[in-house]
């Protein structure tokens, strides 16, 4: 034996994961829907995709090492999933500039200024989003037209933003059913929208791969789809002519990128099932609350950033059941 | 448009007066009467909150020597003997001087002269190596380096050395509020008596084993051999537990337990160079870094 | 559906590398080397002095106090000296050493291998003969077991719970027990439950030793009221709570002993140790301990006297191997990472287990990422990363209200961290202090 021997307290083995797996893990089930989103929009969703994560990764490598001046920790994969996820929330059109702003607003708003992975309260990519949907309300939301669309067109309007026009409009649901994508449509993923959130079976298929590598629990998915489910469904059964079908508001919106990997994020989501569980439900009332009475068509993104808010409450009132209940 | 504005006057205007009035009224219940002589005193006090004085914060302090009505248990050793009467001034009491103080560690095992027997690979505090284990030299009594002290000190005067592994205490920065004593697991540090020039002179050891034992463990250990306890004319020197120590309220400081340790445990600092003694000079003295 | 513990819980690799080996008789040491406190509770008193001819058996210091044991000779010849030796701390602590001479044992033990079912003694009979025979106990916790066999006034046993399931890997000497010492045991636990006086008593062993529990069920078909329960396997089912909680569904209360709930746990080992104590009149002097690692040539399962030289475990099962980076004194999971090879071997040790260096080190740590799995391993229940941080931060008074009291130590939390966190160093830390802020209240 050459050298000294090493002592360290219990437990003297380890789990072979890491948070880089976890990472990359999340990057792996957010290919289908960005292969999707190609097929759909072209090269352009590409082009998106890559200048958002150089942006989220270059700010995050600059800021780390000369403003923080700590260990730059771009290898972790964060600001990797940061990029992607920005881009999947915003329209392929996006000119260049907008991206490198919304990822500044988002690595170094949303997560550097708290102190980095672990410490931040809101999601970077939302920040991120929500900054650029504020400050570049008309870039934001001009969407391009689906590569497979017969419609003659530069610029489509979301499912759920023709819904909103058409009521405030005062026609009835039945009326606009013949503008909006058929059901399969949507389910694929064959309509206008933000570059990732279009195609739910995507998503679905990346969001069964987390939850088979664990990198997720069912539980916020379940609480928010459930809980819009819910509410969207009492309202469609009072007055089916005023509100649209509640299968209608899963698919569209974003609601699964929000569901699946905008509200899942670790760092921002409670620790306990009980406590993911009621966060996912605060985001599925907001969320129907923003679409039915709000101004905006959409509104997840909100929903999910007033829960992040939340998330510490949660964190400190529910509890895991304690081994050996009461004291 | 004008009478819009005017019920927006007026609905704000009164919940603000209702506020206003609620808030007087929970002021007058919940008033707790304090004696003004409390925030008098308060602003004597140096205000680092340290908890040198065995209280939490200036504020309890303050509390306290004005509830205690005597001066005799109570000492700031950060604001010192004038802060002291400053505070028994306002309460018309007597305070107790005191010498000033500093903190000392007690080790000189560096990475020189006590080698690593194995490797610690935990979480780097002093705390927890010293639940987990004796620590990764054949000195169970020794620094474990991983700087707790340095942390706790609210007034930066301690900082590893990264050559030697060990805290230094930036003498004019100490306050001797005794964070650094409390804090360390290994009771390395004592409050000693300040003197001009930093000058200093202590056992440099805390190793309680018999001389074979810690000679082996660390080149610069007390061995316990009672030479320095021999030659001490004031009886400032004690042994215990197979160790020397030097009262630094009893030493003259005449620095003649320094040459005669066999191990270069007494360190002296502050001093002049001595007159060589070519014969006595053989070995070097182990530095210290003041 | 194979029953187990309910709340979290994990899977580390298994690696029982020796389940085969059968238990090997370790040859007699040149000095032991035993330490006067090699349980939990108040040391022993020495009652021999240097140059003392002592026997393998004998009582060579005494238990000070009711929660407290005996330590007897573990082998024959003359005390060296009754000094200070460096127990698995590192922290030199009392002890005897014993220079052997020949293997001569006290007269009184029955050496025969011949199993010996029958017993008359009455219960308190019995307890008084473990307690002399200085039995803890033998999973690592070394609890002394006399203590646990009288209930606290006005607490009755209902039954008693032995720990087959051994669920640390690498681990197997229990396992080896069981398939070698199968109605030993048996009789063992028929004396603790005579002892206890209950009538019932469920052995709870893991599905990973599949012919431990086909033997131990066939075999307990000759015993009253012993029923073997398999469990599905799942770290750390060997703890008390978890195995009550998992054989018959009870959850102790926090901060109450298994007696709250009826139960009273006991280890394979210490059910051998007491039918060796009681029929054979054999004093706790040996045990069964687990040599083992990736990279040791033989790994074994070696019968070995208190106070041995872990180095001369390892020399026997081929010599300390090139690449060692870390010796453990238990298993992986809750066991000590000792700073040399010179220290002995006591009641508590299952086993020594050689890590190679590339698996030695504890790697970097980096920043929580909140992914809480820290909670949900948590085999109590509690938020580890919390505790963590409330400890770094040294809240004391949240940690106490956050349970930390509860943790078993297990070590869940830690392995599962991705982000390699030191969640367990942390929380035990917080730990003695609450502890030492809760005894200061009592008094």
């Amino acid at each position: 034996m050459s050298n000294l021997l090493t002592v360290s307290p219990s437990p003297h083995v380890h789990a072979s994961d890491t948070v880089q797996k976890i990472m990359y893990r999340v990057i792996i089930a957010l290919i289908p829907a960005l292969i999707w989103s190609v097929v759909v929009f072209g090269w352009d969703a590409l082009r998106v995709t890559l200048i958002a994560v150089i942006a989220s990764v270059g700010f995050e490598y600059l800021a780390q090492k000369y403003i923080m001046k700590v260990r730059p920790s771009v290898t972790d994969g964060s600001a990797l999933i940061t990029g992607l996820l920005l881009a999947f929330n915003v329209p392929a059109n996006l000119p260049w500039w907008i991206i490198i702003l919304g990822a500044l607003a988002a690595v170094g708003i949303g997560k550097l200024s708290f102190g980095g992975l672990g410490t931040n309260i809101f999601n970077p990519a939302l920040v991120g989003r929500v900054f650029l949907l504020i400050s570049f309300p008309v870039q934001m939301t001009s969407y391009p037209v689906p590569r497979m669309s017969d419609v003659d067109a530069v610029t489509a309007a979301t499912p759920l933003g023709l819904l909103k026009e058409g009521l405030m409009n005062g026609q009835p649901v039945s009326e606009l059913l013949g503008q909006l994508p058929t059901a399969t449509d949507l389910l694929i993923g064959n309509m206008g929208g933000s570059l990732g959130e279009i195609s739910a079976l995507m998503l679905i298929i990346g969001g069964l791969y987390m939850l088979l590598r664990k990198v997720i629990t069912w539980h916020t998915p379940v609480a928010v789809l459930g809980s819009m489910f819910v509410m969207a469904g009492a309202f469609w059964l009072v007055n089916p002519e005023m509100y649209m079908e509640p299968a209608y508001h899963l698919l569209t919106g974003g609601a699964m990128l929000g569901a699946i990997f905008m509200a899942t994020d670790m760092v921002t989501s409670p620790m306990t099932g009980k406590g993911q569980i009621i966060y996912g439900v605060g985001i599925g009332v907001i969320t129907m609350s923003i679409r039915l009475f709000g101004a905006y068509p959409e509104g997840i993104s909100f929903a999910i950033l007033i829960m992040n808010a939340f998330t510490p409450l949660i964190n400190n009132t529910v509890k895991p059941k304690r081994f050996g209940g009461k004291k | 448009m004008n009478m819009t504005i005017l019920y927006t006057v007026i609905t704000l205007g009164a919940i603000g007066s209702s506020a206003a009035v609620i808030l007087y009224f929970v002021a007058q219940k919940f008033k707790v009467y304090e004696d003004p002589r409390i925030d008098e005193v308060e602003q004597a006090l140096p205000g680092a909150n340290c908890g040198g004085c065995g209280f939490a914060g200036c504020r309890a302090f303050a509390d306290a020597c004005v509830k205690e009505g005597d001066l005799s248990e109570l000492y700031c050793p950060v604001g010192g003997n004038d802060c002291m009467s400053g505070v028994a001034k306002i309460l018309g009491l007597d305070a107790v001087k005191k010498d000033p103080r500093v903190a000392v560690l007690r080790c000189n095992g560096t990475c020189e002269f006590r080698p690593k027997v194995n490797k610690y690979d935990g979480a780097t505090t002093c705390h927890i190596i010293h639940a987990t284990y004796s620590g990764d030299t054949g000195c169970q009594y020794g620094c474990l380096g991983c700087g707790d002290c340095c942390k706790v000190c609210d007034f930066d005067a301690l900082h590893m050395d990264p050559v030697t592994g060990l805290p230094v205490v930036d003498e004019d920065k100490c306050t001797a509020c005794g964070a650094c004593v409390r804090e360390c697991p290994k009771d390395l540090f004592e409050l000693r008596k300040k003197l001009p020039k930093h000058r200093k002179i202590y056992v440099a050891c805390r190793n309680e084993d018999k001389g074979p034992v810690n000679k082996k463990a660390c080149a610069v250990a007390c061995i316990g051999c009672s030479k320095c306890f021999k030659v001490c004319e004031y009886d400032a020197i004690t042994m215990g537990n197979n160790l020397a120590f030097i009262d630094s309220d009893k030493c003259k400081f005449c620095r003649k337990c320094v040459p005669v340790c066999p191990t270069n445990a007494i360190i002296e600092t502050g001093f002049p160079p001595r007159r060589v003694k070519e014969e006595e000079s053989t070995q070097e003295k182990p530095v210290v870094n003041a | 559906m194979l029953k187990t513990f309910k709340k979290g819980g994990i899977h580390p690799p298994e690696n029982k590398l020796s389940a085969g080996n059968p238990i090997q008789e370790m040859e007699l040491p040149k000095v032991v080397y035993i330490p006067v406190s090699q349980h939990i509770g108040a040391p022993s008193t020495p009652l021999v002095k240097k140059g003392d001819k002592v026997k393998a058996g004998q009582l060579i210091s005494k238990s000070s106090g009711f929660v407290s044991a005996n330590i007897h000779s573990s082998v024959s010849g003359t005390v060296a000296k009754v000094d200070t030796i460096p127990d698995s701390f590192g922290y030199p602590k009392q002890g005897i050493v014993i220079n052997v001479e020949g293997d001569e044992w006290e007269e009184t033990i029955d050496r025969s291998p011949d199993l010996v079912r029958e017993c008359s003694l009455t219960g308190p009979e019995i307890v008084q003969k473990i307690q002399d025979a200085g039995i803890v106990g033998m999973g690592g916790a070394t609890f002394p077991t006399h203590v646990k066999l009288v209930p606290p006034r006005g607490m009755k046993a209902e039954m008693l719970l032995i720990n087959g399931s051994e669920c640390e890997p690498y681990l197997t000497s229990d396992h080896r027990l069981m398939l070698e010492k199968t109605e030993e045991v048996l009789v063992g636990t028929t004396l603790l439950m005579r002892a206890m006086g209950v009538e019932k008593a469920l052995i709870g062993i893991e599905n990973n030793k599949p012919d431990a529990i086909s033997l131990m069920k066939e075999k307990a078909r000759g015993y009253k009221g012993i029923e073997v329960v398999p469990l599905k396997g799942k770290y750390p089912q060997g703890g008390e709570k978890q195995l009550i909680n998992a054989a018959t569904g009870r959850e102790v209360p926090s901060g109450a002993l298994p007696i709250s709930v009826g139960c009273v746990v006991s280890n394979v080992g210490s059910a051998f140790a007491v039918y060796e104590a009681v029929q054979k009149n054999k004093p706790l002097f040996e045990r069964v301990v687990t040599v083992t690692g990736k990279s040791l040539e033989k790994p074994c399962n070696l019968k070995a006297r208190i106070g041995t030289q872990v180095a001369e475990l390892v020399a026997f099962a081929g010599g300390l191997p090139e690449d060692t980076g870390k010796v453990i004194s238990g298993g992986p999971m809750m066991g000590k990472a000792v700073a040399s090879l010179e220290v002995p071997v006591t009641k508590g040790t299952s086993g020594v287990l050689i890590m190679p260096e590339k698996e030695a080190g504890r790697g970097e740590h980096l920043v929580c990422i909140r992914c809480s799995r820290c909670v949900s391993v948590c085999p109590m229940g509690l938020e580890p990363y919390l505790l963590m941080t409330l400890a770094e931060k040294k809240i004391f008074d949240r940690l106490e209200t956050e349970r930390v009291m509860d943790c078993i130590e297990c070590g869940s939390c830690s392995y599962t961290c991705p982000s390699n966190r030191p969640l367990l160093d942390y929380i035990r830390f917080g730990k003695a202090n609450v502890g030492a802020i809760i005894r200061a209240r009592k008094n």
